[in-house]
């Protein structure tokens, strides 16, 4: 069974009255364990639609089904649950807490679990280790690198051990070297580990370390396809 | 969701903005410490005041002139010359008032007496033994004048241990004559040092012959106060009655609105003064209220510039699985931990300035008997007060922190 399964899905925003039609239709679904990259130009409602499929956001018309069940199937209690236990976002501009440590940071997701605090330690270095970055525990985020930022954010979307990784331009304010690191690490997760991991880019170079590309524009599908000539960020990255 | 990773969070916030959460309790502790000081020292001032009353003993009556007073323009009535010898002499007679009491005429006037080159402004009181007896002080050096003095309308005073360190500095007082009014009277004791009784300063006066402050100082014949003591405590309130017959009867008064005197018992001031601090405690208790309510406001003011500021934040904390309550609870906690810190540090400050008004009173003003007084009520209800204006001024910017939603929270810029 598909982890996401989005049939017809349509977002209308009423923008001063007048409705703007953000995304007009698009279906699709991703299986468990699969890389795929969502790309498109900025304004093409890839943002939105990642919104959607990670029960941020619902839609105004159609079925988004995660696990095979939709938003409205739950209350708001449980979507924040399916959202701590389930989903790891990370995001463009990191989020992190400042003037906070690695370690807190990474932490925030268990503090709303029901996981008993004994196993958090563990928890909390398997994902700092999962990124490489055991030997920055006790800085505080202001006192990282835009890269060594977003592998704390990475971290923390792992810490909870969830299914399915969304990435929101995680690689948009990286210089290459680091946008290299990041993308490495999340092909790692999803060959090694097995995470499902939904990429949103602009960039077709960036898309291409995925396994599957579905190109949006102006709010509709235009492709969906396999990389066949997929790169390999241990091979380095440019931008 | 779990508390204390909350309340460390929370702490955090805190303390990456100490100066604003420094001025934001502010109002919070001018409030708690108001309410503090109001607490201690008003109790402390009706102990004080009770105490004083007691002083005067529960089997003494005293009779003044003018009706009872019923509000600020009745105390004029004081002046009514209702009093004079023909109702001391009604009030002794046992076909009057019952029991075997004692009775003595009072007055009282403000003078300067002088002694060689020095002068001094202060009260005289025209009284006799009983007075002394009520008052519970008797001279440490010298004697008290006797009856027969009062008969005689004898030039003799008792003066009270500043009076004689004034006029007379280290050297001895006893026979030495002082003028008054021109009228020279001879110094035949001294009062120890006492301080402040029924509220009048012991150490501060001049007590003569009633007869001879009346007649020869003040050229008068109605008494300021006939004190009366009882020969049991049971009989008070029916002697009361006897005296408020006997002089309705003698003025002719039939309406008792309209009396000319009143009859004060040890009971019935105290009464007076409890209602009296309860309504002072009530009003300056408003007052500190509206200083809680001012830095309540405060304190939502901040917390909604917070929830504003920390608009990226909410939304993360939402987007990995924070619910409505989680942020809600944060918040609150948040506003809590401010106003119980505003309430703590406002306790702190309370009782150390209640223990220095308190100093002031007992070296200063002469009350020695005056007691620190810092109720465990007040500090529970002082940090109670301050977690429940925490609760409710934080609820309102706590309900909008987490209705953010985490897509609009997580755009914020």
């Amino acid at each position: 069974m598909a982890i996401i399964e989005a049939k017809n899905i349509k977002k209308i925003y009423n923008h001063e009255t007048v409705p703007l039609e953000v995304l007009k239709g698009m279906t699709f679904d991703i299986e468990e364990g699969e890389f795929v990259a969502i790309m498109g130009p900025s304004g093409s409602g890839k943002s939105t639609l990642l919104h959607i499929i990670g029960f941020l956001d619902p839609q105004t018309s159609g079925t988004c089904l995660f696990n095979g069940k939709g938003m409205d199937d739950y209350t708001e209690d449980e979507i924040a649950h399916i959202r701590n236990k389930e989903m790891g976002f990370v995001f463009q501009a990191f989020n992190l807490l400042p003037r906070t440590n690695v370690y807190e940071n990474v932490k925030l997701p268990l503090i709303y679990s029901d996981r008993p605090e004994k196993e958090w330690h563990e928890l909390i270095m398997k994902a700092i280790k999962a990124v490489g970055l055991e030997h920055r525990l006790k800085h505080e985020t202001s006192q990282l690198s835009g890269g060594e930022k977003q592998r704390v954010a990475i971290a923390r979307a792992l810490v909870n051990d969830a299914r399915v990784i969304f990435a929101d331009e995680p690689t948009g304010n990286l210089d290459s070297k680091s946008g290299a690191l990041i993308m490495k690490t999340l092909q790692e997760l999803n060959q090694k580990f097995g995470y499902t991991i939904i990429l949103i880019t602009h960039e077709t170079y960036t898309a291409e370390h995925a396994k599957r590309i579905i190109k949006i524009i102006d709010g509709q599908i235009k492709s969906d396809h396999k990389v066949h000539k997929r790169h390999d960020a241990n091979h380095g990255f440019k931008k | 969701m779990r508390l204390f990773p909350q309340f460390k969070i929370a702490a955090g916030g805190l303390r990456t903005h100490k100066s604003r959460s420094a001025l934001t309790i502010l109002g919070i502790v001018i409030g708690i410490m108001a309410i503090i000081m109001v607490m201690a020292i008003g109790k402390g001032a009706e102990d004080l005041i009770l105490d004083q009353i007691r002083g005067m003993g529960s089997r003494t009556l005293s009779v003044e002139p003018g009706r009872m007073p019923q509000g600020l323009s009745d105390f004029a009535e004081v002046y009514t010359e209702s009093l004079k010898d023909r109702e001391v002499t009604a009030i002794k007679n046992k076909n009057n008032v019952r029991g075997n009491n004692e009775v003595a005429p009072f007055v009282y006037m403000n003078g300067t007496i002088s002694y060689q080159n020095e002068k001094m402004r202060t009260l005289i009181e025209g009284a006799d033994q009983l007075w002394m007896d009520i008052m519970d002080v008797e001279p440490e050096e010298g004697a008290m004048f006797s009856d027969s003095d009062v008969k005689q309308m004898a030039r003799v005073a008792v003066i009270g241990s500043n009076v004689k360190e004034e006029l007379f500095g280290d050297s001895d007082a006893i026979g030495q004559r002082i003028k008054i009014k021109n009228i020279n009277v001879k110094v035949i004791g001294v009062l120890p040092p006492t301080g402040v009784k029924m509220m009048m300063d012991v150490d501060d006066i001049v007590v003569m012959p009633y007869t001879t402050v009346q007649k020869i100082l003040m050229g008068i014949s109605h008494y300021h106060a006939i004190l009366v003591e009882a020969e049991t405590e049971e009989l008070v309130p029916l002697i009361a009655e006897d005296i408020k017959i006997t002089l309705r009867e003698m003025h002719g008064i039939t309406d008792p609105d309209k009396d000319d005197f009143h009859v004060g018992t040890m009971e019935d001031a105290m009464e007076i003064i409890g209602s009296v601090t309860s309504v002072l405690t009530l009003l300056l208790i408003a007052v500190a209220a509206i200083s809680l309510l001012v830095g309540g406001i405060g304190i939502m003011n901040i917390m909604l510039v917070s929830v504003t500021e920390r608009t990226r934040e909410i939304g993360l904390r939402k987007a990995i699985g924070a619910t409505k309550t989680d942020i809600i609870t944060q918040f609150l906690i948040e506003a809590v931990i401010l106003t119980i810190l505003g309430g703590i540090i406002g306790i702190a400050i309370g009782a150390a300035l209640t223990w220095v008004v308190g100093f002031g009173i007992r070296e200063i003003g002469g009350f020695v008997s005056w007691r620190f007084f810092f109720p465990m009520s007040a500090v529970a209800l002082g940090v109670g007060v301050a977690a429940a204006i925490g609760l409710i001024f934080g609820l309102y910017p706590a309900r909008q922190a987490a209705s953010k939603s985490p897509i609009e929270a997580l755009r914020y810029e």
